[in-house]
């Protein structure tokens, strides 16, 4: 089976919703006009990133009643796509999120279990953490969504793959930092280290989506990708511009790849889980 | 580098291995252009302001600007006092011309002397630092007159040792060149073909005859950009910068002396009174809404 995905890196406005929603229809309709199936939009691409107190008013709940998820839902019958937005939940917890749309439906909503709260980062002193991490049934097989720093650590990627994703979807707002002699800049060159590794760790698809443009003095690097499960690049956004980039992946590939190596028929799920009572529970008696 | 200077020259130790702060020019360029554009135009103009000296910083962030803006939508001032040295003048013509932006040239002696004047034998920090304020003053009330936001010539290896006058030099709106160590400015001077004359001079703030920047800090621009690097950012302790090959005197010194500037890089701190102060709990980016 074939799938063509559509990879939209947008700048966006910081705290303006109408803005960034105007935006993400332009780009939805260009990319139907492109023949994809899927969209995928960066981390917190309705409301733009370092929110601090903007967060309360930009929030949003992903359904037909919201204005700003009605248009998206109705374009999802066509094309489906991932969102960013602010989830406030029915208890006013704030999260950084991101929605999968398609047929007019919310298939999935993934909150960010990971927030960085260090360095240039204070997402922790603003939003609620995300409790969970599942993969979820697409129309073009089992998928799982992870938000930026949920993927700079190795388990939430790796809970996905067990259970079942075969297809990662990846969203940053990744600042670009440390410069130095090479081109691409060392946060650029990180993310895209590891996420050639998880598709060939997990012999899978990798697609992400990272945005671009300025928020004050922070840079959003862009640099979108999508791997196959042999590692290879199948296609890449270029750094600091604006792209709406389509390509066909071949889901068949999944087939191949794993026919030779096969990494998910030989993982040992039951010995991690074992090791990990261990480990933990030996933590707990301390 | 400074050779007529009479100063006492940090012992430094030089038993280090070189540190490489290379930069790639290309990203560098296209990153702070891009600032330059996207934060100017958010605000809501499409004009900037540079204060010129014709040293290497301020001619770099004329070409920034022009680059970012195109020549026509950028002023450069020329703000000489009477100590001013004429090659100073001359350099900064150099890159008006290279650049073909507009100009303005605005001689500061009779306004900085009517308050230099009042205090008899007033040492020559105070003087300075009332130049450096002048300048300013005339930054933004041309700012205000072309409709273009000041653009700063500050450098990260001055931000951080304070090497710099409060609300003078250092005001501006944005600023590029705040992250880059002042060895990387010239790199990226010398690759967007600043004249070479302007890269080889000793860096000086030109506020008193003979003054020259490593003169004054008492170690050169090379070796403390190296430090720094360790120091902020691969976040090397003192021991390890020692270790490393630095004089424990030379870590020390430039330790305190970034430690001491704390405040010239902080707005002023609000004394805490409601529960919700501007700069602790009322936190928004300048960009909000844009």
């Amino acid at each position: 089976m074939k799938l063509t995905i559509a990879l939209a890196q947008i700048n966006t406005h910081l705290g303006d919703v109408t803005a960034n929603l105007e935006k993400h229809m332009e780009y939805i309709h260009q990319a139907q006009a492109s023949g994809a199936e899927l969209i995928v939009f960066p981390e917190l691409s309705l409301t733009g990133y370092c929110l601090q107190d903007l967060v309360p008013s930009v929030a949003q709940r992903a359904s037909v009643d919201d204005p700003v998820f009605r248009p998206l839902l109705e374009a999802s019958q066509k094309t489906d796509m991932v969102v960013g937005f602010v989830d406030e939940d029915q208890r006013h917890r704030f999260f950084i999120a991101a929605a999968y749309l398609s047929g007019g439906q919310v298939v999935h909503i993934h909150h960010k279990a990971y927030l960085p709260t260090y360095g240039l980062f204070d997402e922790g002193r603003f939003f609620a953490w995300g409790d969970e991490v599942r993969a979820f049934d697409t129309r073009f097989g089992r998928a799982g969504i992870l938000i930026c720093e949920d993927f700079w650590h190795a388990s939430p990627p790796y809970l996905l793959w067990v259970d079942g994703a075969d297809l990662f979807l990846f969203t940053s707002a990744s600042p670009g930092r440390g410069l130095g002699k090479q081109p691409a800049l060392e946060s650029a060159r990180w993310v895209e280290d590891i996420n050639r590794a998880y598709a060939s760790l997990f012999t899978s698809f990798v697609v992400h989506s990272n945005r671009v443009g300025f928020e004050d003095g922070l840079n959003f690097w862009g640099g979108s990708t999508i791997y196959d499960p042999n590692g290879e690049l199948v296609l890449k956004c270029p750094y600091h511009e604006e792209a709406l980039l389509v390509a066909e992946i071949d889901m068949n590939q999944l087939h191949r790849t794993r026919a030779r190596l096969p990494l998910l028929r030989d993982e040992r799920t039951a010995l991690t889980m074992r090791e990990l009572d261990r480990i933990l529970g030996c933590n707990r008696q301390k | 580098m400074a050779a007529n200077s009479t100063f006492t020259r940090v012992d430094q130790g030089m038993g280090h291995k070189k540190i490489d702060l290379t930069i790639n020019i290309d990203t560098a360029r296209k990153i702070l252009t891009d600032f330059i554009r996207s934060e100017i135009s958010r605000a809501g103009f499409s004009r900037a302001v540079v204060n010129l000296s014709g040293g290497l910083d301020s001619s770099l962030s004329c070409y920034l600007a022009a680059e970012a803006l195109g020549a026509e939508n950028v002023l450069v001032l020329c703000l000489p006092y009477k100590s001013s040295t004429p090659d100073s003048g001359e350099h900064a013509k150099m890159v008006i011309e290279a650049l073909g932006v507009q100009s303005l040239t605005i001689p500061i002696t009779e306004m900085a002397d009517a308050l230099i004047s009042r205090t008899p034998d007033m040492d020559r920090v105070r003087q300075g630092n009332i130049m450096a304020r002048v300048r300013m003053i005339v930054l933004y009330d041309q700012s205000q007159a072309f409709r273009g936001l000041a653009v700063g010539t500050g450098n990260k290896t001055e931000i951080l040792l304070g090497y710099t006058t409060l609300y003078g030099d250092s005001a501006a709106a944005i600023n590029p060149l705040g992250d880059l160590y002042k060895t990387q400015v010239r790199q990226l001077g010398k690759a967007i073909g600043i004249p070479q004359v302007i890269l080889d001079k000793p860096p000086t703030a030109d506020l008193w005859l003979g003054q020259t920047d490593e003169g004054e800090l008492g170690f050169t621009y090379d070796e403390v950009d190296q430090l720094l690097y360790l120091m902020v950012d691969q976040r090397y302790r003192p021991e390890d910068c020692v270790e490393a090959g630095f004089s424990e005197s030379f870590v020390r010194g430039v330790m305190e002396r970034v430690r001491r500037n704390q405040f010239k890089r902080l707005m002023p701190p609000i004394a805490k009174l409601t529960n919700r102060t501007v700069g602790y709990d009322f936190l928004y980016l300048r960009d909000w809404g844009t």
